[in-house]
């Protein structure tokens, strides 16, 4: 407990210092990442399902965000708002259809519903297909705070960062989250002993959809775009590789695999396809000898959860 | 393309013979995967990366060494397993005790890296590769002009689809192959190399995407994202004809290229979903596949 | 171990940020030069801009005026999220001034966008969507080259006037495809032509043919291929693999370059009418540029975006100095004050709306047998004088002309 309490206040302190230093926008960009990986770690690190669409909920949400903005005047909460409960359908539809399927399974239907949302934005009007809604407004939160000033977005965004990501704790350190783990370890056994697994799995499917929306419909704002990258199935994989890289099932683990991957592509992006190139290293690195992730490894050497 | 009956059937019968086109390619790329799932187990995201090698090795072929088509059929194939081989033996032998889900993110990484590599040589547009001499040009079908390649392309597709399902069903070594997936342990004690075996599957699959890699050279760019969207959709192709099934996946393949041809005359829009959305919909009453076992 | 690589990294971004910080202040001119560097518009902008845009400040001759010019380039990817990202980051951290070609009209749109709010400049080469200068229009930004009203009004109406007068169209499914079938149905429909069909298909599809099949279908004298780059490619060469033009349908490729061209070769291509407003071999200046364009860029002679680079990148840096500031609206407006002259598109002027107006060419690819040489494709049909090439500006829609 006391090491995770060190760890969070070492993250609370960077992300408030950083951007003195750092560019405001890319550490924005890595907070609503950070937060899209420890939505899917719910679900996998601690669920066990491993779900290869993950960006399905993140465009989604996305999408919402940015017409509710844009076209109907949303004021900026208001928007997210909307834009995360669009995902959190989003995820209760697919998580009927997905929940009752195991591993391989699991993770090949969760592939095919995301590529069938990617398919239904690339056609429909109100997405404009490869241009993206563009020029989104950031507008003022609750009517009164400017968000064009890139210290209140900041600060909106370190919000919702951090609240997701208490939220997500609690979420896991709670009677739920340990009859979570339980039915990762051993599902047949958390049956005899009177859990209904299917809900308990279909509730942490539904949370990890709405905390990805929340990611995905501020960036929304933050970047006042919303595009088909974010519905692509290579952004399921970059969650994957951000979490596996972090550690899986570690509750800090995400948020460094985040911060790790978008540094990366910031500066390797001069580099054109180096980036895939690196990110495919990383990935075959820790699925053969690095599996425990950076967050794991330390975990380990201290021998205490992090 | 004279002959008139009816503008609507005309576009139907050209669609339709379109749709079994691309079903050849679904069918060959998911005879490989159902190969390699069926009797190792591992969901060989690399496939598509490996459908893109076999072109390349078909491009540089002719490019660099002055080889031909009919040649490259052969050596790429070879090649390009040879290199899955190698993948086998250094990678994915660890993953074997662990969950499934390893050898998905270890293939998936392999994937990104090939196509990363060949985007950063090649750049991303393409590269042209001449449809072989003795296959050029046409012939008018009456409702449509048939490009004689791609009538080849149906032929070779099924020769090597019915060829391989028949080893597989029908030979001792199919039968051993089969015996070694219910059961290592004991066809080991029998005195058959299984670990060989599994490696030589495992290159056999990979050379079959090679083979479909080579057979779309011609028709569609050689570029180093032909692949990556191919893929997922032969990954729904292989979950609806049942993941181990070798028969299933073939006729799934030519079926669902033919439901997308149809898809693309009646209501174009969902062409590029239909396939997904009936893969959703078998999963769910269905959840081994249409012809698959529940292992 | 994490806490020391986050401090790490931090350290390192930091230094790398007041670094940047350091060596920009109000005497250097950044010119940032946006194209598609590895995807299907690659040979069409790509590297060959960034050479070209090089060219321009050697010419101007910064050095002995005192000036600092200092260029950067990156990929977008044809991504506007990846586009509008690298313009935030140059706009806001490295004092980029003003950018350049950006190919691909989404990233154009939203760059666009921003060089509005930060009050920077943007000199497109690249993108065809003729709103750049219609509802789309700004202050801060000049539409060089061309756009896709001149290309339908060129070749649609040279089209429809020999006999093309029913079309269907083959539309790439974004902000440029739209945009040119736009254009292009309301001059076959101004001349007295009808659209019989037409199909939306996504960027970098592979495989034409069942949209082909549809337009074979459809029976119309012409069809139009409303994409650009590889697109065109591919969908060229498969027609003629589906044996089209044999079958009596002819190709209208409303957005060709003369790399398409070469890519296909002159087998395929020849007989292909469209419009350009640039061609190396117009004239000695034109040859000249030529030469040094393909010395720096590998053998490839310059397309007309490249050209429009070149010369806007020079008009650009005249108006700096006559203005005797980079700020963006300033400069902008400086631009469409002075009148243009570059040995490249002749004297021309950029309008209020941002719109540069020039000549613009009917040409025809020549049969293998009239070429002398590589890059010899053209045979020059007609010239459009510069005030009839593009859309008048009353009918744009821009909110800048009264």
């Amino acid at each position: 407990m006391k090491h995770q309490r060190i760890a969070f206040v070492i993250m609370l302190a960077f992300f408030c210092l950083a951007p003195l230093v750092l560019y405001p926008v890319f550490l924005m960009k890595v907070m609503c990442f950070a937060l899209f990986a420890c939505a899917f770690n719910l679900l996998v690190g601690f669920g066990g399902l491993l779900s290869f669409g993950h960006a399905m909920f993140l465009g989604t949400a996305g999408y919402a965000s940015a017409h509710a903005a844009k076209v109907w005047g949303f004021t900026p909460e208001l928007a997210i708002l909307f834009g995360t409960f669009a995902s959190t359908g989003l995820g209760v539809v697919t998580g009927l259809l997905a929940i009752r399927r195991q591993g391989i399974y699991f993770a090949m239907i969760t592939l095919a519903l995301a590529q069938m949302i990617f398919f239904y934005y690339l056609q429909v009007p109100f997405t404009h297909g490869e241009d993206g809604i563009q020029a989104v407004p950031r507008g003022r939160l609750f009517g009164a705070i400017d968000l064009a000033n890139i210290w209140n977005m900041y600060a909106t965004v370190a919000v919702v960062f951090f609240g997701g990501f208490l939220l997500i704790y609690r979420a896991i350190h709670s009677p739920f989250g340990q009859v979570l783990k339980a039915i990762r370890e051993n599902e047949p056994r958390a049956i005899s002993l009177g859990y209904d697994t299917t809900r308990y799995k279909f509730l942490a499917f539904v949370l990890s959809a709405a905390l990805a929306g929340l990611a995905g419909a501020t960036k929304a704002i933050v970047f006042q775009l919303a595009s088909l990258t974010d519905a692509h199935w290579t952004m399921s994989g970059e969650v994957v590789l951000m979490t596996l890289l972090g550690g899986m099932g570690t509750v800090f683990g995400p948020v460094v695999g985040a911060l790790i991957i978008i540094t990366l592509e910031n500066y390797l992006s001069q580099l054109g396809s180096w980036v895939t190139v690196v990110q495919g290293v990383i990935f075959v690195i820790c699925v053969l000898t690095f599996r425990r992730g950076v967050i794991g490894e330390i975990a380990n050497l201290i021998k205490k959860p992090l | 393309m004279t002959e008139i009956f009816g503008v609507p059937t005309q576009a139907l019968f050209g669609q339709l013979l379109i749709g079994l086109i691309n079903g050849s390619f679904y069918a060959l790329l998911s005879l490989g995967l159902a190969v390699i799932f069926g009797l190792l187990n591992i969901i060989n995201f690399t496939h598509g990366a490996q459908y893109m090698l076999g072109a390349f090795v078909a491009y540089l072929l002719l490019n660099k060494l002055g080889v031909g088509y009919w040649w490259a059929l052969l050596i790429a194939p070879i090649v390009v397993g040879a290199f899955g081989v190698l993948i086998e033996r250094l990678m994915l032998k660890q993953l074997y005790k662990l969950d499934h889900l390893y050898g998905l993110l270890l293939t998936f990484g392999l994937a990104l890296i090939i196509q990363g590599l060949f985007r950063n040589e090649f750049g991303s547009s393409g590269q042209p590769y001449p449809i072989a001499a003795e296959l050029t040009g046409g012939r008018n079908l009456g409702f449509m002009f048939l490009p004689i390649y791609r009538g080849w392309v149906i032929l070779a597709s099924l020769v090597v689809c019915i060829g391989t399902w028949f080893v597989i069903e029908r030979t001792k070594l199919g039968s051993y192959l089969r015996a070694a997936t219910e059961n290592p342990e004991l066809v080991q004690a029998f005195g058959i190399n299984v670990p060989r075996m599994i490696t030589l599957t495992y290159g056999f699959g990979v050379a079959l995407a090679a083979f479909a890699g080579v057979m779309a050279a011609p028709i569609y760019q050689v570029s180093p994202q032909m692949g990556a969207d191919l893929i997922i959709v032969v990954f729904a192709v292989v979950v609806i004809g049942g993941m181990g099934s070798i028969l299933g996946s073939v006729i799934t393949g030519f079926g669902l290229g033919i439901i997308e041809g149809l898809t693309k005359v009646f209501y174009p829009e969902a062409s590029n979903t239909v396939i997904f959305i009936i893969m959703a919909i078998v999963l769910l009453i269905r959840p081994a596949g249409l012809f698959g076992t529940q292992k | 171990m994490a806490v020391v690589r986050k401090i790490t990294v931090a350290v390192t971004l930091a230094l790398g940020a007041m670094a940047a910080q350091a060596q920009v202040s109000d005497g250097v001119i950044k010119i940032g030069v946006m194209s598609d560097m590895s995807s299907l518009y690659s040979d069409i902008g790509g590297p060959g801009s960034v050479a070209a845009a090089r060219m321009a400040v050697e010419d101007f001759g910064a050095a002995k005026k005192g000036m600092k010019v200092e260029i950067v380039s990156a990929d977008h990817q044809n991504k506007p999220d990846v586009g509008s990202g690298i313009a935030r980051q140059w706009y806001d951290t490295d004092k980029v001034d003003a950018i350049f070609d950006v190919p691909n009209s989404g990233v154009a749109l939203a760059i666009n966008q921003l060089t509005r709010e930060k009050g920077k400049a943007f000199i497109n080469s690249g993108a065809a969507s003729s709103d750049l200068t219609g509802k789309a229009c700004s202050p801060n930004t000049v539409h060089w080259t061309y756009d896709t009203w001149m290309l339908a009004n060129g070749t649609g109406s040279a089209i429809v006037k020999t006999g093309g007068d029913s079309w269907f169209f083959l539309t790439a499914d974004y902000a440029f495809g739209h945009a040119l079938e736009r254009d292009t149905e309301a001059v076959v429909q101004k001349n007295g032509g009808k659209v019989l069909g037409k199909v939306r298909v996504p960027i970098n599809t592979q495989d034409f043919s069942s949209f082909l099949l549809q337009a074979q279908s459809s029976k119309a004298k012409i069809i139009g291929l409303a994409n650009a780059g590889g697109d065109t490619i591919n969908s060229i060469k498969q027609a003629s693999e589906f044996g089209i033009v044999k079958g009596g349908q002819s190709l209208a490729g409303l957005l060709v370059f003369i790399s398409d061209v070469h890519g296909l070769g002159l087998n395929t291509a020849q007989g292909l009418i469209f419009t350009e407003t640039f061609y190396w071999d117009l004239n000695d200046q034109t040859r000249a540029f030529a030469k040094r364009m393909a010395a720096a860029n590998n053998g490839k002679y310059p397309t007309m975006v490249q050209a429009g680079v070149y010369a806007g990148v020079l008009h650009y840096l005249k108006a700096v100095e006559a203005a005797k500031t980079d700020d963006g609206t300033k400069v902008v407006a400086k631009m469409k004050e002075l009148p243009t002259d570059d040995p490249l598109f002749g004297k021309g002027r950029i309008r209020a709306d941002g719109r540069k107006i020039h000549p613009a060419y009917l040409v025809e690819v020549k049969k293998p047998s009239e070429s002398k040489g590589p890059y010899d494709y053209y045979k020059i049909r007609t010239q459009i004088p510069a005030d009839q090439a593009f859309r008048p500006e009353k009918d744009g829609g821009c909110s800048l002309i009264k």
